[in-house]
């Protein structure tokens, strides 16, 4: 380091480097900005979500809560860690909406706590898996998926049959989605524990899978995004 | 000798060995479930025994991929990076500041704390307890945990860093401070989370959002865990193992505040072309352009701290792993700009290309520069020289041979997902159905494993060699104490 020259007036560097309380604070300062100028206005800018953007596009008022037992497949799909291999963020290309279909939106996904998107497409991506296979053929997919996919590499997932929901648990989740901005109403918390009587995590998990991007109908000939 | 007992260097002892246990684990596990995508079926029966090691596991939820991936990352980034990060700033506030460690109680703290941070994700995420967040699935009471032995280290680091004996503070407690600061914020906001049961809750952010508040998390654990503290130590053990003084002071003022200034911008460029508005992920990108000019300039302040002493590369094995982990920290910071850009983004996302620049950072830079932090401390720790240093050398190339095979293959993979996906037959139709590409990644799949493993193997080869080093040392001391103590006699 190059030595101080007592007639030189102190930089703002070396005084910093003097005190820790001071280059701590400054520190502390100067990586906010990025954070502050990035996130910040995501929470206030209208044209973040598509359906403030053009409320005149009816379709996308279609975005519902997860029922509980998509919420309780959603948590499965979670601990499973599926959105390791899993995408579900269909970019505006031409490919991709040939293999997948229409683009992402951002109002789609407003009520995954935590979002889903994933970063890696270790396997295909599902955010418009929805109504494309039957019940069945996920099942035995999911069973055993090099049956049906025979260069698969994902991992069986045998024993989803192998328990059930837990109704008094889920009833919990339905509240805390509540608590956090989630539109359900006193009757779907009421019947969340019922609705998922019996059900196996197979069947939670299938349902959930089932509803992935088909909760807006989209037109044609609209642009959704600017 | 008389100097050395001043400072506190026995939880710097216990954090640096533990690092080296816990590299050994988390390769192995990155290895094990390498393994399983590139052979989902593989059985290995061990001989004489009823033990099925089973890859791709069909029946176990524990050992699946999707269980797994958590918990090697978890076990790389936050014990083994996070064991190495507090060993080396143990060491170093002491080294540059002339002080003690302001508390030896906290620092014990940090050290059980920290395991048992560790200790709890073991646990729960096999068990799948997870808030399903990239490099932050910890569920609630341990993301709790984390932060109060982290802000109780950063507390300890300050405080001793307040009452040191040298006038200015060193540059490399600035690149610890950051990390600490930045770390702190990141943690805490992105963990943010109602909880439903003890090892249940839901993120409070939704979304678009939730993805923007997780990738600024995500880029900046690498940014700042996996960076700035690592600077940090680049700053401290390479001028110190190669004799030398910094190459520029200048240099490293400007990298500090332009790293800390920039890095936190980049998150976006995870995002782009999503559902993210796009002002967002450009403006990501465009940062992203820019880092590589502080990132160049760290590295080339590191490499020509060594001017004039470039033939200490020939007989110094140390000096060569850190002087290594540069040129992959330049490689790598070069690489991630260009994979930030648009049109590159829009072919390189969500391919395997992205695990080998990640893996370009984790194991040819993070890791590198540890291993020969952890090789020099040893020897000043323990007052004695690494038993083999034909072993270190093994390690070197097994490391860096190990580490180029990763890489390679995961680029050769990566690029051609890519194409495959974007690709169109003469007639406008997809070329390639989705598994076809699955089937094609297979070789490079297994290359990856072996690259993997080789690493892993070295790290093995290091835990050995510090642990007789270590044996030796204490042998040897203990021969020397009881001979005076017989000599008084």
């Amino acid at each position: 380091m190059s030595e101080h020259n007592s007639n030189k007036p102190v930089s703002f560097q070396e005084k910093l480097e003097k005190n820790v309380f001071a280059l701590v604070l400054a520190t502390a300062m100067i990586v906010s900005v990025g954070g502050i100028v990035e996130i910040v206005p995501l929470f206030y800018i209208d044209s973040t979500f598509e359906d403030k953007a053009h409320p005149e596009y009816e379709e996308l008022s279609g975005v519902r809560p997860y029922t509980a037992l998509e919420l309780a497949g959603r948590d499965i799909y979670q601990r499973e860690g599926c959105y390791l291999c899993h995408s579900q963020m269909v970019r505006p290309f031409r490919d991709e909406k040939d293999r997948y279909g229409h683009y992402s939106l951002a109002v789609e996904s407003k009520y995954d706590h935590p979002f889903q998107w994933g970063s890696k497409r270790t396997g295909p991506d599902i955010a418009r898996l929805g109504g494309k296979y039957s019940d069945a053929w996920h099942v035995q997919h999911l069973r055993s998926p090099r049956s049906v996919v025979p260069e698969s590499i994902m991992p069986n997932y045998t024993w989803l049959d192998d328990s059930t929901i837990d109704g008094a648990g889920i009833e919990k989740r339905v509240k805390a989605m509540k608590v956090l901005g989630v539109p359900y109403s006193d009757d779907d918390i009421k019947n969340a524990a019922a609705s998922v009587e019996g059900k196996t995590e197979m069947q939670a998990l299938v349902s959930y899978l089932q509803v992935l991007g088909t909760m807006i109908k989209f037109q044609p000939g609209r642009d959704y995004r600017d | 000798m008389q100097a050395e007992q001043q400072y506190s260097f026995e939880i710097v002892k216990w954090f640096a060995y533990m690092a080296v246990v816990y590299l050994v684990i988390g390769t192995g596990l990155g290895v094990y479930i390498a393994s399983e995508l590139a052979w989902p079926l593989l059985y290995i029966t061990i001989p004489f025994s009823d033990i099925n090691l089973v890859f791709g596991n069909p029946d176990n939820p524990y050992t699946s991929f999707g269980r797994l991936r958590p918990l090697h990352t978890n076990t790389v980034i936050f014990a083994f990076g996070g064991s190495t990060l507090m060993a080396t700033a143990y060491y170093i506030v002491q080294r540059t500041s002339a002080v003690r460690l302001w508390s030896d109680k906290l620092a014990w703290f940090t050290f059980w704390g920290w395991n048992l941070v560790i200790l709890g994700f073991a646990i729960t995420l096999p068990m799948g307890i997870t808030q399903s967040k990239e490099y932050a699935e910890m569920e609630w009471p341990l993301d709790i945990l984390l932060a109060v032995v982290w802000l109780v280290y950063s507390f300890n680091f300050i405080m001793t860093l307040s009452i040191r004996k040298i006038s200015h503070i060193y540059v490399a407690n600035w690149f610890f401070l950051a990390m600490m600061v930045m770390i702190t914020y990141l943690h805490i906001i992105n963990s943010l989370a109602i909880p439903v049961e003890l090892f249940k809750s839901y993120s409070i952010f939704a979304g678009v959002q939730d993805a923007m508040i997780q990738w600024w998390w995500g880029h900046n654990a690498v940014g700042f865990f996996l960076t700035a503290g690592f600077l940090g130590i680049m700053y401290y053990f390479v001028p110190k193992q190669a004799n030398r003084p910094v190459y520029s002071y200048r240099l490293s003022v400007i990298h500090f505040w332009a790293l800390t200034f920039g890095y936190v911008w980049l998150g976006a460029h995870h995002l782009q072309y999503t559902a993210l508005p796009d002002w967002t992920g450009s403006l990501g990108a465009a940062i992203s352009l820019a880092m590589i000019i502080p990132s160049w300039g760290g590295a080339i302040n590191g490499m020509f701290t060594l001017s004039g002493a470039w033939d200490k590369l020939r007989t110094d094995y140390i000096l060569r792993f850190l002087i290594v982990s540069l040129a992959f920290y330049a490689m790598s910071t070069f690489e991630g700009p260009i994979m930030a850009s648009k049109t590159v983004n829009a072919l390189s996302h969500y391919t395997d290309w992205t695990i080998g620049h990640v893996h370009a950072g984790a194991l040819g830079w993070v890791a590198m520069v540890s291993i020969g932090a952890i090789y020099h401390m040893v020897e000043k720790l323990w007052g004695t020289t690494i038993w083999s240093v034909k072993l270190v050398n093994l390690h070197f190339w097994m490391a860096t041979i190990g580490t180029a095979v990763y890489i390679t293959a995961m680029w050769v993979s990566g690029i051609m997902q890519g194409l495959m996906w974007r690709a169109y037959d003469d007639y406008g139709n997809l070329a390639y159905t989705f598994v076809e590409s699955v089937a094609q990644t297979h070789p490079y799949y297994a290359m990856r494993a072996v690259g993997g493993l080789i690493f892993f193997l070295g790290a093995c080869v290091m835990l050995f060699n510090i642990t007789v080093t270590i044996r030796k040392a204490v042998a040897d001391s203990s021969a020397k104490t009881a001979a005076l103590a017989n000599a008084h006699i």
